[in-house]
């Protein structure tokens, strides 16, 4: 059986349920790894090609709540060992759970390799290949359009950068290999150790764009605080109103909460309990300050509302027990009102604020409020575009590889590995770099090896 | 043509054109392999003639004469006979890249070969300048004369060298030559382009050879060989070298030198656009290093010993194109040289070679049945790439007339694979020369084990005898058997273990680990654990090296190994020869037209093809087994 492969095989958007789908080797043995049967019940023999129901596990971590059918050989779409698991609709647990799988050592799928494999081990008719060639074009092309477009501007550039001090060690090394008599500077340890780290730091720094790629896709885990009658709900209908933005019913993990997105330039903000957003409801007394930590613990933005029309009061008081210390975006709510207090009184309480005067009724603060989210979320070490952002699975994925082969040519070089041993992990990792921008192989080097060195005797 | 009277001047199964290195590997394979041979060659004193540098290996160049020996070929055993200077290249730098590089007494080298040559049992030698390959119905039947012998024979392997259609240029002079004074060969030229071969011009160059007595050596610096001798052949391993080395010397051009190389640039052939041919770009000339690397103050030259009965010297990195007198002038201001003394000039040489992508992988055309081709006419360079290929074409010439399977070594198996798959799958712009870094699989395609991973193949094909194929079969075993015999010794962190670690420089133990193990450790060798091993068998340098270099770098080479079979998967996924690519739904039209025109033998050669796209790959799998699943249909029926 070929090596493992896996992909989402729904349409990706908005769907009741979402199949991650794999095939290949060791496909029931990942399955198994990252499935938990309903009271810890094990996968048997038994359950072959049935729908077994439990959890996506990843460590202990539930990812989502799933039906997976295992099923064995010979009796599959491709003809191979197959595992398709059933998760709920929408982005994030598809794509958690397809992470997960990619991370157990499978491999993401090209365009159309299910079916070309089902094709190749027998499956499918000969008056269905032709539809298997087409299949293979048609998203051959889309993917490349797709992955041609997120590559134009600065992250082809950064990772051809890259590509290029990376061209230069091997350049260095092959030249000092093959032309040793020549009249070159052979290459330095001490060089490639610097170039190496170089490569790696920029490499962390790319993949580090992947987090705010991944909250591009998952969105800004946002919570809204402020005690009743603060103008919540204003809020969130003002920036809604704004920026006419798309508010999806997304079933979550836990069926009963309803998640909303609002999306402020692209970006888009999960507000995390709804519970909180309720007008009727006190969010500190009902939901008890634990279930409110909780929350706060993950959330990449806390936005406090307060009435500068009111006194504080002891609900306030409690908000601000809560959130002092975090980095926060406090709303002074109300200004078309009489003021009650001194914007400064807030100072004292948090390490970092931002503090933003609304009017909600007269829509007074909602740009500014955009701007602060806009800037908490570019802002950073390294200044990016958005086109920097690494946003595309398949480009993560050959950035991890091309962090970790780097990293062992840099603990080769610590351990003063010969040259021809460690060159190895650094074609690698240049290959690696080479899948994302599609560019080839050996003639870039030995172009540069001419170009570059005075050789020949 | 002015009809000449012809004559039957023989029945042969395998006729070679040429006498070079690539020529005379072809005929010895072929004669050896029990097949009735002659050698025609436009001259007898220039078998094997070392036209250019007076050496033999290098990076890359190395590996090939060890693989060439490993499956059976002579040119290993022939330098071991005559070199008079030996250096191991880039010790420091891993196991995989090491290379042998030695001197050769130019005129030994021919007179050892000529000497192998005539002594050859089904070979016959014979000066005689071809000019007709005649071929009938798609296939060749023999060879022409110009003196009117028809010399029939099943096979033809064509390695003519620079001789085929040479033009020497010396500044303005330029004039028909082979290398070195030698006839050329142009009626030859002539006919193969009425046969409708396509030819095109490449170029080379060679410096001047000047006399021993008239360099100034107290300013050079003196190269001189190794003190350990390794030979290239695996038969020589455990023999006693007792050569009196002869040492090369290093100077440097000046400022002056390339003064005058400037000021007379326009009287170069090359620069001045007489010469069409492409040159090689690791091995310019001094006009092209000048003007390419303007910033640089000096250049390298080194003066080496042509053979130990003559006193020219051989200027190496000085090769050109300039008139003569600009010659002497450049030359007279290098270190060392103020009072040279020219014997023989500088020249640019221009010959004619073939596309090598209508060549298979074995060497033979794709249209002319039994034509073969090796050597500088596919645009290679070097004495030991032609070597290489003029051992492929002969075995597989005779391997067609024995009716066997051909004889394909891929890029995973040897250097020789790469530089064949190079050539005739992706062709070349410039005269090719093999590098290290060509090769992917370099740390598996070591020159140490050229014997562990090809003496087999040549044994199979009645190159390697019995005896020779049996000793590397006990050299493997005795590799095996002490790496296992390693993991069994364990040795323990007792204070007098500890002691002697110290002593190595090496960290103690905490827990026992075996001596497999420890050799890991990168300041341990093999030899150095000796120490703690008292029971160990005797056991030569070269199977010792081959412990150590197995144990180091396992984890590197297990890597190669998967990347290897993966490699493998495609190759062997064959493509049939009557395959017709416009029939193709899906592929790419580029991917059309290349591989119409390059016919891969499989999968993974096509992949190499510049132009095939990897979705183009996935339609020509589903076509492949969509034609077999109607094969096996048409057979059930």
């Amino acid at each position: 059986m070929s090596a493992t492969i896996a992909a989402i095989s729904t349409a990706v958007g908005e769907s009741g349920i979402g199949i991650v789908r794999m095939s290949g080797r060791d496909s029931i043995e990942i399955g198994k790894s990252i499935f938990k049967g309903i009271r810890g019940k094990e996968v048997e023999a038994s359950d072959n090609r049935k729908l077994v129901y439990g959890h996506i596990v990843d460590d202990d971590k539930i990812v989502d709540e799933v039906l997976v059918a295992f099923m064995m050989e010979p009796y599959t779409y491709t003809r191979e060992n197959m595992v398709e698991i059933y998760c709920h609709g929408g982005i994030i647990p598809v794509k958690k759970t397809l992470e997960l799988i990619l991370s157990k050592g499978a491999k993401l799928a090209e365009p159309g390799e299910f079916t070309k494999r089902a094709f190749l081990n027998g499956r499918l008719d000969l008056t269905q290949a032709e539809a298997v060639i087409d299949i293979i074009k048609a998203k051959t092309e889309v993917s490349y359009d797709v992955s041609l477009n997120q590559l134009e501007g600065s992250l082809s550039r950064e990772v051809e950068s890259i590509r290029s001090i990376l061209l230069q060690m091997i350049a260095h090394i092959e030249v000092s290999i093959d032309f040793p008599e020549d009249d070159i500077e052979e290459v330095t340890y001490e060089e490639l150790v610097e170039n190496g780290n170089l490569v790696l730091d920029r490499i962390s720094k790319l993949l580090a764009t992947s987090q705010r790629g991944k909250i591009l896709r998952d969105g800004l885990n946002t919570v809204i605080l402020g005690k009743p009658n603060v103008g919540k709900s204003s809020l969130l209908n003002a920036v809604l109103r704004e920026n006419r933005a798309i508010v999806t019913d997304i079933p979550g993990t836990t069926r009963d909460v309803i998640e909303e997105y609002i999306n402020i330039d692209g970006i888009p903000l999960k507000i995390m309990d709804t519970a909180g957003i309720r007008e009727t409801e006190d969010l500190v007394e009902k939901i008890g300050v634990d279930r409110a930590k909780e929350s706060l613990k993950n959330a990449d933005l806390i936005i406090a509302i307060f009435d500068i029309s009111r006194e504080l009061s002891n609900e306030d008081y409690h908000i601000i027990d809560l959130i002092k210390d975090k980095k926060t975006v406090v709303l002074l709510n109300k200004t078309d009102l009489p003021n009650k207090y001194d914007e400064n009184y807030f100072r004292d309480y948090f390490k970092e604020i931002e503090i933003i005067f609304t009017s909600m009724t007269e829509g007074v603060g909602i740009e500014e409020l955009e701007n602060s989210i806009r800037n908490m979320f570019y802002q950073g070490d390294v200044k990016l575009d958005s086109s920097m952002i690494i946003n595309n699975l398949r480009h993560k994925n050959q950035l991890e590889l091309a962090k970790i082969n780097i990293e062992s040519v840099l603990n080769d070089l610590n351990n003063m590995v010969p040259l021809d041993c460690l060159e190895v992990d650094l074609k690698n990792c240049w290959e690696n770099l080479g899948e994302i921008t599609g560019e080839s192989i050996t003639e870039d080097i030995l172009d540069r090896i001419f170009k570059e060195f005075c050789i020949g005797k | 043509m002015i009809e000449t009277r012809t004559y039957n001047g023989g029945e042969f199964d395998v006729a070679v054109i040429g006498a070079g290195h690539a020529g005379v590997e072809a005929a010895l394979a072929a004669s050896r392999m029990g097949l009735r041979t002659i050698m025609l060659t436009i001259s007898l004193d220039g078998i094997v003639a070392l036209s250019c540098n007076p050496n033999i290996g290098g990076t890359g160049k190395g590996h090939l004469v060890r693989e060439i020996d490993a499956l059976g070929g002579e040119m290993a055993l022939n330098i071991d006979k005559s070199f008079i200077q030996s250096r191991m290249l880039n010790i420091s730098k891993g196991p995989a890249v090491h290379s042998l590089r030695v001197q050769a007494d130019k005129k030994t080298y021919h007179i050892e070969m000529k000497q192998i040559i005539e002594n050859e049992e089904n070979l016959t030698l014979r000066q005689a300048e071809v000019i007709n390959i005649i071929i009938e119905d798609g296939r060749v039947t023999g060879v022409l004369t110009r003196t009117g012998a028809i010399y029939n024979s099943k096979a033809v392997v064509v390695a003519t060298g620079t001789y085929l259609g040479g033009m020497v240029y010396i500044g303005e002079v330029s004039y028909q030559s082979g290398p070195d004074g030698m006839f050329p060969s142009l009626l030859l030229s002539e006919s193969l382009k009425e046969n409708g071969f396509k030819l095109r011009r490449m170029k080379t160059g060679t410096p001047a050879r000047v006399h021993k007595d008239s360099i100034d050596y107290s300013v050079m610096e003196v190269q001189p060989g190794d003190d350990e001798i390794v030979p290239f052949s695996f038969l020589n391993m455990n023999k006693e070298f007792k050569v009196d080395q002869v040492p090369c010397y290093l100077t440097y051009t000046t400022e002056e030198t390339h003064n005058i190389i400037r000021a007379n640039l326009d009287r170069s052939p090359m620069f001045s656009g007489y010469i069409e041919g492409v040159g090689p770009r690791y091995c310019p000339s001094i006009e092209d290093k000048v003007v390419r690397f303007g910033d640089r103050d000096k250049h390298q030259v080194f003066i080496e010993p042509e053979g130990l009965t003559t006193k020219e010297m051989y200027v190496q990195g000085v090769s050109s194109s300039l008139p003569e007198e600009v010659q002497i002038q450049m030359y007279r201001k290098i270190k060392g040289l103020e009072n040279v003394q020219f014997m023989r000039s500088a020249y640019a040489i221009e010959y004619d070679s073939i596309d090598p992508t209508i060549l298979k992988r074995t060497l033979e055309h794709k249209n002319v049945k039994n034509l073969f081709f090796a050597g500088q006419i596919n645009g290679s360079s070097g004495y030991e790439e032609a070597a290489a290929q003029g051992l492929i074409a002969g075995i597989n010439a005779s391997q067609n007339i024995l009716g066997r399977e051909p004889f394909i070594l891929d890029r995973s198996e040897a250097y020789i694979g790469v530089l064949i798959d190079d050539l005739v799958t992706k062709g070349t712009d410039e005269p090719y020369r093999m590098m290290t870094s060509r090769a992917e699989y370099r740390l598996t395609l070591r020159q140490d084990n050229a014997d562990l991973r090809l003496t087999k193949r040549g044994y199979e094909i009645g190159l390697v005898s019995e005896d020779r194929y049996r000793l590397t079969l006990e050299k493997e075993k005795s590799i095996n058997d002490e790496l296992q015999r390693l993991q069994k010794i364990i040795l323990t962190p007792t204070e007098d273990n500890n002691k002697k670690l110290m002593e190595l420089s090496s960290v103690p133990l905490k827990t026992a680990i075996n001596l497999y193990e420890l050799i890991r450790r990168p300041e341990i060798t093999y030899d150095v654990t000796e120490v703690f091993d008292t029971q160990r068998p005797f056991l030569n340098k070269e199977i010792r090296l081959q412990v150590e270099t197995h144990i180091k770098y396992e984890g590197y080479i297990k890597k190669q190994m998967q990347q290897i079979e993966q490699f493998k998967k495609l190759e062997n996924k064959m493509i049939p020869e009557d395959i017709i690519y416009t029939n193709i739904r899906g592929l790419s039209n580029e991917a059309v037209q290349k591989l119409a025109k390059i016919q891969p033998d499989s999968i993974g050669q096509a992949s190499r093809i510049s132009g095939v796209s990897p979705a183009d790959i996935n339609v020509l799998l589903i076509h492949l087994e969509q034609r077999r699943r109607r094969e096996n249909n048409g057979k059930n029926q």
